[in-house]
């Protein structure tokens, strides 16, 4: 086995520093080391999309990144999306159309839907359906997430115009 | 929404100011979900905690020769390495078998495999290491000496004299068995104008709950007591099992369940490997954590639906269908689960085919038997989803074949509207359904007509769009009869204690549990409803066997219609306790006062008298200033289980509207329509999302799902990539109706409604796929519906 190496990143803002093995996925050391157990361990090996979370802006899988690849980078969990409020108005519309069930692929679903709506202010549904096809949910059946996205990407686009 | 009844005189306990009934409103603590802060097992962590992986057979049948594990012991960090022998000092085998599923047998079962394994994932060695990591790089040391045993994997000829016997003890590979002959069968065909027959074919499927299992079992021996986390959907049955297995009091298990990420039945049984956890705690006296891996899930999460079932339906010219007849059989794994057992998914195929409609001339015959593949048991829907496509499949052929429209036959022999009570051919006992008026209602919201004339235009167009109908029952509410009469030591009845605290507020404790689907919040709405407190007010409390009341759980579709019972009961008796103590304190009497909007008030003017905040306060610490021989009782419990009906049945019926591209065999899901009576709805929102989830599990089966095993028992797709779920894309959006014909067996009135989408999903869709390809000439009765078996269908590969 491979020794333990240094990375030095930003979580949520916050610097951390840690001596990790260069085995340890991202997801890993959010969960097992930072105790950030928000990001979820769905399917390890990159499917499911519940551990999604953003490094320096852009959405990835945390299964299928080593902690080690995140030196230098900017890592954002459901924890620090949330703290900062950025999205708030998500979480709401999440709450009023019961867009969720157990809760366990919501942290990553967000993620993504929130990274659509950066990209794209008005998505249609069937845009929100493809971009959150990376997200695996067992409980709802989908719709209740697409609605509350659109619900979101509307608010916004009127709040903004 | 359609009542089919009229409500009472009066209003009742629960039509009352403010009430919450039949009010959208959000499920109390989904915050703590969104922000990520849920408190899932895979979360947990407790000192000294350490980590248990189980080594698992690559082989579906084999001897254990050998185990040497000395190299994995003597890595750093490796606390244990656990054989099945070993184990066996401390916890004890089962055998799921139940005696009201009569002639019902299976072999015991061990925690860890001694000796030999029966399916590609059974555990034959458990590594206890300091992480998880160690723990797997240690399991990869273990050299096992296996022997290869010929694999029993194809149903169909498991009982062949020439097929080895998996379990010599059992005498041959038979589990179960159970005919059924109701009416005149052999007449009704005779006389009958046209019968057709088919062999309805279901992949084996399973879960895919997002969180794997999961357990933590702590055995602390200086209290001799196990508290066992785990996200489970009954946590008094682990409890029962975990303390018989390890020979320990009830009292000595505690069990705790707090979120749980997906259940849906998965995580309605007591699994081999989490049983070795409880033991391996106990034996290594500290707490040992065990998170199933994706791989792990697939081979070792109960798999369910693989069934064969051939069928008949006898009709005359008119449509009436005269009779009904199948001939089931499935595979079940190597053993019956424990302790729910694996026949009762066959049992209800039994106990549901032909169940919509009219005709009482039924014969059925199941078989079940035994094979080396993981074991299968019951998921999501039970039986329906079998049920359901086989009835609704001979019903749309034989319109087919007489020329009528699929609606039309199912007007003229669903049960009537007005003929209830009554009985099914198989025995089964309905209070009142609405067949009639939610096919109206469905038929209506799809604009059937206008659907078939696009239908007619498509195909000019060389387009080939299919509508598919499916009328369906739901067993709901189910009493004793499902289980405790067969001597499961599972709950039926469930228990809710209510309190009003020091402040005005009110803690709930209720025996039934939440894995999503809105039992806190049903639990809140239904009390502060009955008592006259805001939701915000109500604090429930669930999963955790030291601080519930005893019960069953969630599942079967129960919790609304048993635990909200149970909650509306109790929270009645401490409104009265509460009034009585207002009008003590008033001087005034409680039939004159009620409760609205957290105040005590007048029912003559409605004028606030005092809040419930400072009756409270007087109660709690200031009794001396009550009158003398008051004793406030501000804590009522009440228990409710159905006693009248075995099951309180529901009803309701599905539509599919879909494209099927001939070229490429691909289905594309357009519409889908449910029309649903579940009784009284307590949460319209969350009524709408249990069943748009269900619909959505049993579209999965009907598309992608299946559960690939070779001619070896390896099981080839035991990954997500391989194994295919619904995602977002592919799926319709859900339009969804209801009908409300409440229960009269309780205040409440309520029904199940997790189960139904799924009952009714995979028949639609076939009905609309073989409606899609008539022209074709091509009739399909296999699920899922890949482009592979289309094509095949079609001729074209």
């Amino acid at each position: 086995m491979i020794a333990p190496m240094s990375v030095s990143l930003l979580v949520n803002g916050e610097p951390v520093d840690a001596f990790v093995l260069p085995r340890l996925n991202l997801a890993d050391f959010l969960r097992e080391n930072l105790k950030l157990t928000g990001t979820h361990v769905g399917c390890e090996h990159g499917v499911c999309g519940a551990c999604t979370v953003r490094i320096s802006g852009e959405i990835v899988r945390s299964c299928l990144t080593l902690a080690v690849q995140t030196q230098g980078a900017s890592v954002e969990t459901i924890e620090g999306l949330s703290d900062s409020g950025e999205i708030a108005d998500l979480q709401a519309a999440f709450r009023e159309r019961n867009a969720l069930q157990c809760g366990y692929c919501t942290p990553g679903m967000l993620m993504t839907a929130q990274d659509l709506l950066k990209q794209s202010p008005t998505p249609d549904r069937e845009a929100i359906r493809e971009h959150l096809s990376g997200n695996y949910c067992r409980c709802t059946g989908y719709q209740a997430i697409i609605d509350a996205v659109e619900a979101t990407a509307k608010a916004r686009a009127g709040r903004s115009s | 929404m359609t009542p089919t009844r009229p409500a009472a005189d009066g209003l009742s306990v629960l039509d009352r100011p403010n009430s919450y009934i039949g009010k959208t409103v959000p499920r109390p603590n989904l915050d703590r979900l969104l922000q990520g802060r849920g408190q899932y097992v895979s979360d947990l962590e407790l000192p000294r905690m350490a980590h248990v992986v189980f080594l698992r057979s690559p082989y579906a049948h084999a001897r254990i020769a050998a185990i040497d594990a000395d190299g994995a012991r003597r890595m750093p960090g490796v606390i244990a390495v656990v054989t099945g022998r070993e184990l066996e000092a401390v916890i004890t085998p089962w055998v799921g078998v139940l005696a009201h599923l009569k002639g019902l047998k299976s072999a015991p079962q061990s925690a860890i495999a001694i000796d030999r394994v029966c399916w590609q994932g059974e555990a034959i060695a458990a590594v206890v290491a300091t992480s998880r990591a160690i723990a797997e790089d240690a399991m990869e040391q273990i050299a096992v000496d296996y022997e290869e045993l010929e694999a029993v994997t194809d149903m169909r000829t498991a009982l062949d004299p020439t097929t080895p016997v998996i379990h010599g003890s059992l005498g041959d590979n038979l589990a179960f068995e159970r005919t059924h002959n109701a009416g005149d069968v052999d007449r009704a065909f005779f006389e009958s104008d046209t019968v057709v027959e088919a062999e309805f074919v279901f992949g084996r499927h399973t879960g895919v709950t997002l969180e794997p299992r999961a357990v933590v079992a702590d055995w602390n021996a200086a209290e001799a007591r196990l508290t066992i986390y785990q996200g489970t959907q009954a946590p008094h049955m682990v409890q029962n099992i975990a303390a018989l297995h390890l020979g320990l009091k009830e009292a000595q298990v505690r069990v705790v369940c707090k979120d749980v990420g997906g259940s849906f039945g998965i995580k309605v049984h007591i699994y081999a490997d989490e049983m070795a956890t409880y033991a391996l705690s106990k034996l290594l006296r500290r707490p040992v954590k065990f998170v199933a891996d994706r791989v792990e899930s697939f081979n070792t999460d109960i798999h369910a639906r693989d069934h064969r079932c051939k069928g008949r339906i006898a009709v005359k010219r008119d449509g009436t269908i005269t009779a009904f007849e199948i001939d089931d059989l499935t595979g079940i794994g190597p053993y019956s689960m424990y302790p729910r057992t694996s026949a009762i998914e066959a049992n209800q195929v039994v106990n549901l085919v032909g169940g919509p409609y009219v005709t009482q001339n039924y014969r059925a015959r199941t078989r079940v038997v035994f094979q080396n593949k993981n074991v299968m048991c019951q998921y999501r829907a039970v039986g329906h989803p079998i049920a359901c496509s086989v009835t609704e499949g001979l019903v749309d052929l034989a319109a087919a074949k007489i020329g009528m429209d699929p609606a039309e036959i199912r007007r003229r022999n669903l049960i009537a509207d007005d003929a209830y009570p009554c009985a099914s051919p198989s025995g089964m006992r309905f209070e009142r359904l609405s067949h009639h008026a939610s096919l109206a209602k469905l038929l209506q919201m799809m604009n059937y007509d206008a659907l078939r004339a696009e239908q007619a235009a498509s195909r000019v167009r060389n387009i080939h769009r299919g509508i598919g109908v499916a009328s369906f029952i739901e067993v709901t509410n189910p009493s004793a009869a499902f289980y405790g009469v067969g001597g499961a030591k599972i709950s039926s009845q469930d228990g809710v204690a209510v309190r009003l605290d020091a402040q005005g507020s009110v803690i709930c404790q209720t025996s039934i549990t939440e894995q999503g689907q809105g039992s806190e919040s049903l639990t809140a709405q239904i009390v502060g409803s009955v008592l006259g407190v805001s939701m915000e007010r109500v604090r429930v409390i669930l999963g955790d066997t030291d601080n519930t009341p005893y019960g069953g759980g969630t599942w079967a579709s129960r919790g609304a219609g048993i635990g909200g019972e149970a909650a509306l009961q109790a929270a009645k008796v401490l409104r009265g306790n509460i009034l009585d103590v207002a009008a003590a304190i008033l001087q005034s009497k409680p039939a004159e006062l009620d409760i609205v909007s957290d105040s005590i008030v007048n029912t003559s003017d409605g004028a606030q008298r005092i809040e419930l905040s400072e009756l409270a306060r007087i109660v709690y610490f200031r009794p001396d200033t009550l009158p003398p021989g008051i004793q406030p009782e501000l804590m009522a419990t009440r228990h409710f289980v159905p006693r009248q009906y075995p099951f309180a049945f529901t009803n309701g019926v599905q539509a599919s509207w879909l494209e099927v591209d001939t070229q490429t065999g691909f289905v594309k899901l357009l519409k889908h329509w449910v029309v649903e009576d579940c009784g009284t709805i307590i949460n319209p929102q969350l009524v709408d999302e249990q069943i748009r989830g269900g619909v959505v599990q049993g579209l999965g089966a009907a598309l992608f799902e299946k559960c690939i095993y070779d001619e070896r028992g390896q099981l080839t797709n035991a990954n997500m990539a391989d194994y295919l779920v619904p995602m977002s894309g592919e799926m319709p959006d859900i339009e969804i109706g209801h009908v409300v014909t409440p229960t009269l067996e309780t205040e409440l009135g309520a029904k199940g409604a997790g189960e139904a989408g799924t009952a009714g999903a995979a028949a639609a869709v076939a009905n609309a796929v073989n409606d899609a390809l008539r022209p074709f000439g091509a009739i399909i009765t296999e699920i899922p519906l890949t482009p592979q078996v289309i094509l095949t269908a079609l001729g074209r590969i």
